[in-house]
């Protein structure tokens, strides 16, 4: 989904292992058919998400990223999601404050059955970032 | 604790000094792969990836030439890790790790990049697009690759027992099983008996057997094992622990009544209950009894139903008003007490199988068909009851308005089953047909005269000697029209119904009169199965029913090592499907029993003590209390892991403050080397 002038969205993807990791496997399987746009790092659980690795993503130029676990209540290891999302709150304000609209940053729950929400999941974040268009960190850190 | 030091010193070591050389293997998985991206461009690619040594492609690299193929490179090229480029890590990560190990590295020096369930499959119509991604997803993982160090699972030993929650037919097959195979097996179930859903069915599709007849020798059967321990009435109240060692503290829900080994521990000789029944006839409580789909009385006192197993007494203390007349008239045995209070118990087990069964679908939500406003219409398991000669007519069909013998009875099939408007469920139910038929024959062989008229959308008769039987009903006189039934009206003075469909067949419209409907409702996960299967932790589809590991390949297991799931529960499906479930999940939770060890994946939490200050932040957060602060050589605290304890979720890794825990496999400069590698084009 390239951009007038040829630009693409660099959108990384911060998955668990257990439901969203495969939940997108459940999407191949069934041929759901999405934009490319997004690059997938998989960890044990989004509880393992380090701020940092988010914070790290944005300083090195990425446009959008999406964080997403399994249900509340559905964790592998109980509760990981529930802390990883509260992380969330604080790192939207900390990109506001740093100038970035929050909306790059995006957390969501999919199951492992849920492979038509994974599909439509990317296919929106894809869309807001489009609509957003690339990331102000160059900008930002002049 | 030096242990420990040591050993993140050694692997920082290791990281830093050794030059990376990674060899890339890229499948094409026939056309699935090499069908939409440029295989020879990725390749080429890859060669220009920092780090990288080697990068071939190969039709299958999961075949053994192409597992070869990574061995022979780690020899000839001396990688120190590799990166295959082909399907999920959730199917072949096990079998690339083997191959790495047999070229003579540490399995754990793998990495996959997924490019077909994460790539080719789901951007098939963008070649260029899925290209640029499968490049980067080698890019990242050979990253990782590159900080990979070895690691050593840990061997943990398994306790020799099992246990089996819910005690339908899946569950008592899967504990006999277990407990025939040498294994200790807790069976716990919720109801006071076992025998589940089956005890409540009068015969059995497409063979007429009786289903009391050939389900209680089974009943009797685990009553009697030795390696059972029968555990009704009980209910799972927390798990902790993971395969090889399931602490499981179950509840013992007070049933009021001690049983015989229960008197004689407390010194009551020759007392308990004997199930003589001199109890339940004074009782004055009279309550519906849902054994009987409420439509037979039961006492507060009661026992299940008259096959019950263990024979023992039951107080529903939800409605006993406490009046004391069972305790005179138990009189010496002293069986009674109705002061008794739940009681909570921990097994240790190394397997579970998970038989939680079903409920029926509320089809009162379907308020077209009249269910619960209308007397004459009910459900396929209450006619079940109303057709069995133990049930509340003795197995004499009668309509609930005026107790006459119907003799025109409609069936409407898919009552909330195969529904998407969102009242109902979107899947079959799977046994309906099957058991509708057999009640259309039932009801033509109790009533001379009596004409079933069978509302279907398809006849799904699948299974051995199933459609042989569905000619068999048609040929007896059963009436099949095909058709969804769209509305049913009472008649107020005759309490006769009107069912209004289209016979899609004639194409035209229907408005036939009968005297009783009876709704093949749907079927939905048990009421607990939500609570327990989080216990347990297993995931449940999007229907409810529980996530088998794979629906093909793994159809027992579960995302949980060492949790397995039998029977309905898993998605509905008819008795000798159960059964064979039941004996597939009962030999997979009895192999880690048997081999008396497993293996658990290494990706343990360590804590890097120069970093770490000792804070504690980690130490509430960890779900599985794995870490704790001890006291440091020299003053102050430090943090401890207890690997036996850890998952391996990564929590306290991703709250450290001070960054001083080095999550195994998924270690920060790992995870770090992979987000830069994407967005700044892989290692400076």
């Amino acid at each position: 989904m390239a951009g007038p002038d040829g630009w693409k969205p660099k959108i990384l993807g911060i998955v668990c292992n257990w439901c969203s990791y495969a939940g997108a496997d459940l999407a191949g399987s069934a041929r759901a058919q999405y934009p490319p746009d997004i690059r997938i790092v998989r960890l044990m659980c989004t509880g393992r998400l380090d701020p940092l690795f988010i914070m790290k993503a944005f300083m090195d130029g990425a446009d959008g990223v999406l964080v997403s676990g399994c249900h509340f209540g559905d964790c592998h290891y109980l509760e990981g999601n529930y802390k990883s999302a509260k992380r969330m709150f604080l790192l939207k304000s900390v990109l506001k404050d740093l100038g970035f609209d929050d909306k790059r940053l995006r957390m969501t729950f999919v199951s492992a059955s849920e492979g038509a929400k994974w599909a439509k999941v990317v296919g929106d974040v894809v869309k807001t970032i489009n609509d957003l268009g690339p990331s102000p960190i160059k900008a930002l850190s002049k | 604790m030096a242990d420990t030091k040591s050993k993140v010193k050694e692997t920082k070591a290791k990281v830093t000094d050794q030059k990376p050389r990674i060899g890339v293997f890229v499948c094409h998985c026939g056309t699935n792969i090499a069908g939409v991206v440029d295989v020879k461009a990725i390749i080429e690619y890859a060669k220009t990836v920092p780090n990288v040594v080697h990068a071939e492609d190969y039709q299958y690299v999961c075949s053994t030439p192409g597992q070869k193929k990574i061995t022979d490179a780690i020899k000839e090229k001396n990688l120190t890790g590799t990166v295959v480029a082909a399907c999920s890590p959730r199917l072949h990560e096990p079998t690339f790790r083997r191959a790495t190990k047999e070229g003579g590295l540490n399995p754990f020096r793998f990495e996959m990049a997924n490019i077909r369930e994460q790539g080719t499959w789901v951007h098939m119509h963008d070649p260029a697009g899925a290209t640029e991604k499968a490049k980067d997803a080698i890019r990242i993982a050979v990253a990782k690759a590159s900080l990979l160090e070895d690691l050593t699972p840990k061997s943990v030993a398994v306790e020799h027992a099992a246990m089996v929650v819910g005690a339908g037919i899946a569950g008592m097959q899967a504990a006999l099983d277990l407990a025939n195979a040498g294994i200790k097996t807790y069976l716990v179930e919720k109801l006071p008996s076992i025998g589940g859903r089956m005890s409540q069915l009068d015969k059995t599709f497409p063979t007429l057997d009786c289903s009391q007849c050939i389900l209680t020798p089974k009943m009797v059967d685990v009553g009697r094992a030795e390696n059972i321990e029968l555990l009704t009435y009980h209910e799972v109240d927390a798990v902790e622990g993971f395969i090889g060692n399931f602490d499981v503290t179950l509840r013992k829900k007070a049933n009021g009544v001690l049983s015989m080994a229960e008197a004689e521990a407390k010194g009551i000789s020759g007392g308990g209950c004997n199930g003589c029944g001199d109890c339940e006839p004074v009782c004055p409580v009279i309550k519906p009894n849902p054994f009987e789909m409420g439509m037979k009385p039961r006492k507060a006192i009661y026992i299940y139903h008259p096959q019950v197993v263990p024979l023992l007494y039951t107080i529903d203390f939800d409605s006993c008003i406490k009046c004391g007349l069972c305790v005179t008239a138990c009189g010496e045995k002293k069986a009674i007490d109705l002061e008794m209070k739940d009681e909570l118990r921990k097994v240790k087990v190394g397997t579970v199988v998970l038989a939680l069964g079903y409920d029926m679908f509320p089809v009162e939500n379907k308020r077209e068909w009249g269910y619960k406003q209308f007397d004459n219409v009910v459900n396929s398991l209450e006619l079940e009851r109303l057709i069995c000669a133990s049930g509340p007519t003795a197995g004499h069909l009668i309509r609930p308005s005026d107790g006459q013998t119907p003799k025109r009875v409609a069936f409407v099939l898919c009552a909330g089953s195969r529904d998407n408007t969102g009242i109902g469920k979107p899947y079959c139910s799977r046994f309906c047909c099957m058991y509708s038929l057999k009640h259309a024959h039932q009801i033509i062989e109790k009533i001379p005269g009596v004409i079933p008229y069978i509302f279907y959308m398809d006849i799904r008769s699948f299974g051995k000697m199933y459609e042989e039987f569905y000619y068999r009903i048609q040929d007896e006189g059963a009436k099949f029209i095909r058709g969804r039934v769209a509305n049913i009206l009472e008649d107020p003075v005759t309490k006769n119904l009107h069912v209004y469909a289209e016979d899609t067949m004639l194409n035209r419209p229907i408005d036939l009169e009968v005297d009783m409907v009876v709704l093949a409702a749907a079927v939905q996960p048990a009421a607990d199965t939500d609570r327990t299967r989080k216990l347990f932790g297993v995931s449940c589809s999007q229907d409810g029913w529980l996530l088998e590991a794979h629906p093909k390949l793994n159809p027992c297991g579960t995302t949980t090592a060492g949790v397995f799931v039998a029977g309905v529960c898993q998605g509905p499906k008819d008795i000798p499907d159960t059964v064979a479930q039941a004996e597939g999940a009962a030999s997979a939770a009895s192999i880690p029993i048997h081999i008396g060890k497993v293996e658990l994946e290494p990706y343990f939490a360590q804590c890097i003590e120069e970093k770490c200050a000792g804070c504690g932040m980690c130490v509430n957060l960890c779900p599985y209390s794995a870490l704790s602060l001890v006291d440091k050589e020299g003053g102050g605290k430090v943090m401890q892991v207890t690997e036996a304890k850890c998952k391996g979720c990564g929590t306290c890794g991703g709250f450290c403050p001070g960054g001083a825990i080095w999550m195994q496999h998924f270690a920060t400069p790992q995870v770090i080397a992979q987000i830069d590698a994407f967005l700044l084009g892989g290692a400076k």
